[in-house]
């Protein structure tokens, strides 16, 4: 038998006291797709970065095509064939593709003769793969599939045998994602082999050979894909059944609690985000944006969050007018019963830095239980937050505790017992479940049903396509800042995706 | 898992590294020393003597001190709003008008007790209202505040000349100066706390001033911890955008702190000339706005950092001059080198040392740093 294209023999890898990398064995076999899935921090992506020479291993070995190989940067690992197509790209994007695919690769100090032969190599490798990109675009112009379609190309040009994709279908469309999925099949063909690195089951059982399942560092289980389940999956990654299905009832709408007609956004460039957007949303149900990355789902919520000011347009709030266009205030919406779980919860929901109990007020310091006079009523603070850790299961269980100390998963409920406590009329939510657990995932849906029976008007946004599916009772879909559609709750996927690509409603139809 | 490091027990990451950084810094300033060819060692003996071997050492060394907490406060609270103020040199500059108007209006009709409340009300007044241009500047044009706040210095240092040369200056006087003030705009000395504990001295700049740093030292804690208008201060700090969120006002809360850190660097000017000179002089803040940058980065920020801090800058101050007295070979400005030295060592070089100490650390004791790991590992 071949020797394995990867072999890792008791890695070992600590942050601190932290063991993110605990006697790891894997064997990827020559020319296979291989799957890596686990919950956010079980360590998927320091053995990568260990693999690419990002951070070195405490202990273990590392073994390339059968050799015995030290790879202490990242310049080790292309030298021994390691490609890795990361989940933000690393692309100059005012670059034409070219410029970008030879950078660091440039071959001489003069850039023509490396210009020439990499056209020329670019050109076999499209032949080869069905990789058509065009090689003077600027990347920035290219669709995000296409960018990646880039990154892609840049490890195969720098002779890559062993291609690692780090979560490459957060950003795409379905289509993008299959035409992705066709592309590794080609690579595999070819006899390269690829680590496939996600959180999404459907995607494994969809494309890879091999999975190997990661759980608090370690390895729990490898299994052949064709014979394991979805299931067993999820269940190994967690440690327990999970129900992957959300339960939810019949919807029961209401008065209307949000209302937002002919809303128009721009970015600080100028550029049109939200483009005159119309939808209501009613007591009582949850109303689901779908749409691709960076398409205005996000410019939306911040608007009527009063994070963002609005071109023009009108959005009303229980029937009262929300000055969208002028001095919204996140503070004052607050007060009249918006919550707004955003979509960023690093860098907007959340202050990392701060005490768990003092995210557990944000926005909310100004209720005069926490206040003593223009003093913070410490006591009551941390009463409160201890409250919420209970309610929510807030692991580990210490308000004390640095926020960024806490798991995504646990980072999220943090924000949502917040918004969700204040007992708004209306939530927004902007990814309720980005990089969450599949733990805290159900946790946070069956708490957003809950909202929604307990007769709560809830804006979802959610890039995965799966999610809005299962938690709306109605879904809009947007497509270049415009609402290109709206379906119910058993509209296909296919169907949903060719709308988030921007075909029109008529066509889709047909 | 994002942090490469794991955590420092508390009392190594506020103990034991600034220690190292100082032990560093030092080590490199006799390096210089040496070059120059003076003795380390004595220069060394004569810093600390110069600092703390006299009651007359002591008391300068705690006079140059309380400039330097208030200066160190000053760039402390802006930095918790993630301000950059560097214009505490031209805030404490103006400051001083303040001081010079109240006691020159009131040496002779108020008490000292009722002076000096006047006189931090116009210091910190004048030294708001000097850091609250660049504010508005920086919250309503965009106008950065590093930049701004440093020409505010030179303005601060021409006005200031334009008016002692002028208006301030008492007819038929030679010198760039006020009229002295009388007796009752002078802060009490506080030569006779050093005299209890058995220091003998005839005069000491020390005076009230010290304790009303000390006293601002408790109150910048209080603001920033434990108040709402400091809760609002640390979230922008870390994240305006997550301030934004909480419906935190921009323009508001920048504003609002650089007045705050504006009218701490005003009180400095206190301390000189109504604790010391008793008259307003030309370039009386001697560079300690600056060193209060200094300072602010040693001490973390924190009140409990800065006072020890500014005591550390004062010790400097006064024993620096004792060795350019002694070694003429080594003038004031190896003082100033050994000053940039520590906010190397201690400000941009912080971290180091932290790797190295981690790994020594948790192969020293595992648990204690194990203590910390579990907390941080519990999601």
């Amino acid at each position: 038998m071949a020797p394995a294209a990867i072999e890792l023999k008791g890695i070992n890898k600590s942050f601190g006291a932290v063991h993110a990398n605990r006697d790891i064995d894997i064997e990827i076999p020559k020319g296979t797709i291989h799957g890596i899935i686990g919950e956010n921090g079980a360590g998927k992506s320091t053995l990568m970065s260990i693999l690419y020479g990002f951070y070195q291993a405490d202990s273990g070995e590392i073994f390339v095509d059968g050799k015995k190989t030290d790879i202490q940067t990242p310049n080790d690992a292309i030298a021994a064939g390691i490609g890795m197509v990361h989940q933000h790209f690393m692309l100059v994007e005012n670059f034409t593709v070219l410029e970008n695919i030879i950078l660091g690769a440039e071959g001489s100090q003069l850039l023509n003769a490396g210009i020439s032969r990499a056209r020329s190599e670019l050109h076999r490798l499209e032949q080869d793969y069905g990789l058509e990109v065009d090689p003077d675009a600027v990347v920035e112009e290219l669709a995000v599939g296409l960018q990646q379609r880039v990154e892609i190309l840049k490890a195969l040009y720098r002779g890559a045998e062993i291609l690692i994709l780090d979560e490459p279908t957060g950003v795409l469309t379905p289509a993008e994602a299959d035409h992705l999925f066709r592309i590794l099949r080609m690579l595999k063909d070819e006899g390269k082999t690829v680590v496939l690195i996600t959180h999404k089951l459907r995607e494994i059982m969809a494309v890879t050979d091999n999975v190997s399942v990661m759980r608090q560092g370690t390895i729990v289980a490898t299994r052949k894909t064709a014979a394991t389940t979805v299931e067993e999956l999820a269940e190994l990654m967690v440690g327990r059944r999970v129900l992957l299905r959300v339960d939810k009832g019949e919807p029961n709408p209401a008065a209307v609690k949000l209302s937002v007609r002919n809303l128009t956004v721009k970015d600080s460039r100028g550029v049109t985000m939200v483009n005159d957007v119309s939808f209501d949303v009613r007591a009582g149900e949850i109303v689901g944006v779908a749409g691709v990355a960076g398409n205005g789902q996000s410019e939306l919520i911040e608007t009527i969050a009063g994070i963002r000011k609005a071109v023009s347009g009108t959005v009303m709030l229980d029937g009262k007018p929300i000055d969208v266009t002028g001095a919204a205030d996140p503070g004052e919406l607050r007060d009249r019963g918006l919550a707004h779980v955003p979509e960023d919860r690093h860098h907007v929901g959340l202050v990392l830095p701060f005490e768990e109990n003092e995210n557990a007020m944000l926005g909310y310091h100004d209720d005069p239980k926490f206040l003593n006079g223009p003093f913070l009523n410490i006591d009551a603070i941390r009463a409160d937050a201890r409250e919420k850790i209970q309610k929510y299961d807030i692991r580990p269980a210490d308000c004390r505790l640095k926020t960024a100390n806490f798991s995504g998963g646990n980072q999220q409920k943090i924000v949502l017992a917040r918004e969700m406590e204040h007992d708004p009329g209306v939530l927004i939510v902007g990814q309720p479940t980005r990089g969450v657990d599949v733990g805290a995932i159900e946790f946070i849906h069956k708490q957003l049903i809950a909202m929604r029976d307990g007769g709560k008007a809830v804006l979802l946004v959610s890039v995965e396509l799966d999610e809005v599916r299962s938690l709306s009772d109605r879904i809009l879909v947007m497509f270049d800042g415009r609402l290109v559609g709206e379906r119910g709750p058993d509209a296909t996927e296919g169907e949903l995706g060719l709308l988030m690509a921007g075909v029109e409603a008529r066509e889709a139809a047909e | 898992m994002s942090t490469p490091y794991a955590k420092l027990p508390a009392w190594a990451d506020y103990g034991l590294i600034p220690v190292i950084n100082l032990f560093v810094a030092f080590a490199v300033a006799g390096l210089v020393v040496l070059l120059v060819g003076e003795s380390p060692v004595q220069a060394a003996t004569l810093l600390i003597k110069g600092a703390f071997g006299s009651g007359a050492g002591i008391g300068y060394t705690l006079y140059y001190a309380t400039s330097f907490i208030f200066t160190g406060l000053a760039v402390a609270v802006a930095f918790h709003c993630g301000l950059f103020n560097i214009g505490g040199e031209g805030q404490a500059y103006v400051g001083g008008l303040g001081v010079a108007i109240v006691c020159l209006s009131f040496d002779s009709v108020f008490p000292w007790w009722v002076n000096f409340p006047l006189a931090i009300l116009g210091s910190a007044a004048i030294g708001a209202f000097w850091a609250m241009i660049p504010a508005i500047l920086q919250a309503k044009r965009g106008s950065h505040i590093v930049i701004t706040t440093i020409m505010f210095n030179f303005i601060a240092a021409s006005l200031m000349v334009y008016l002692l040369v002028g208006p301030l200056k008492p007819a038929n006087s030679m010198a760039p100066q006020t009229r002295t003030f009388a007796q009752d705009a002078w802060l009490p000395k506080l030569g006779w706390v050093l005299e209890l504990f058995g220091a003998s001295i005839r005069s000491t700049p020390l005076n009230l001033s010290f304790v009303l740093a000390l006293v601002m030292a408790v109150v910048v804690w209080v603001l920033i911890w434990r108040t709402k208008l400091g809760y609002e201060i640390r979230t922008y700090g870390f994240s305006p955008k997550a301030a934004k969120y909480a419906g935190v006002g921009e323009a508001r809360i920048i504003v609002v702190t650089m007045m705050l850190s504006g009218a701490l660097a005003g009180m400095m000017a206190l301390n000189p000339v109504m604790g010391d000179q008793h008259r307003l002089q030309l370039d009386f803040v001697t560079g300690a706005g600056f060193v209060g940058i200094a300072v602010a980065l040693m001490g973390r920020s924190h009140p409990a950092g800065i006072v020890p801090a500014a005591i550390l800058f004062g010790m400097l101050y006064q024993g620096g001059a004792e060795i350019s007295f002694v070694m003429p070979n080594i003038s004031r400005d190896m003082i100033v080198i050994i000053q940039g030295l520590v906010i190397l060592f201690a400000g941009a070089l912080e971290h180091m040392f932290r790797p190295s100490l981690q790994a020594a650390l948790a192969s020293l004791s595992p648990k204690s740093m194990g203590m910390n790991a579990t907390k941080r590992e519990g999601a």
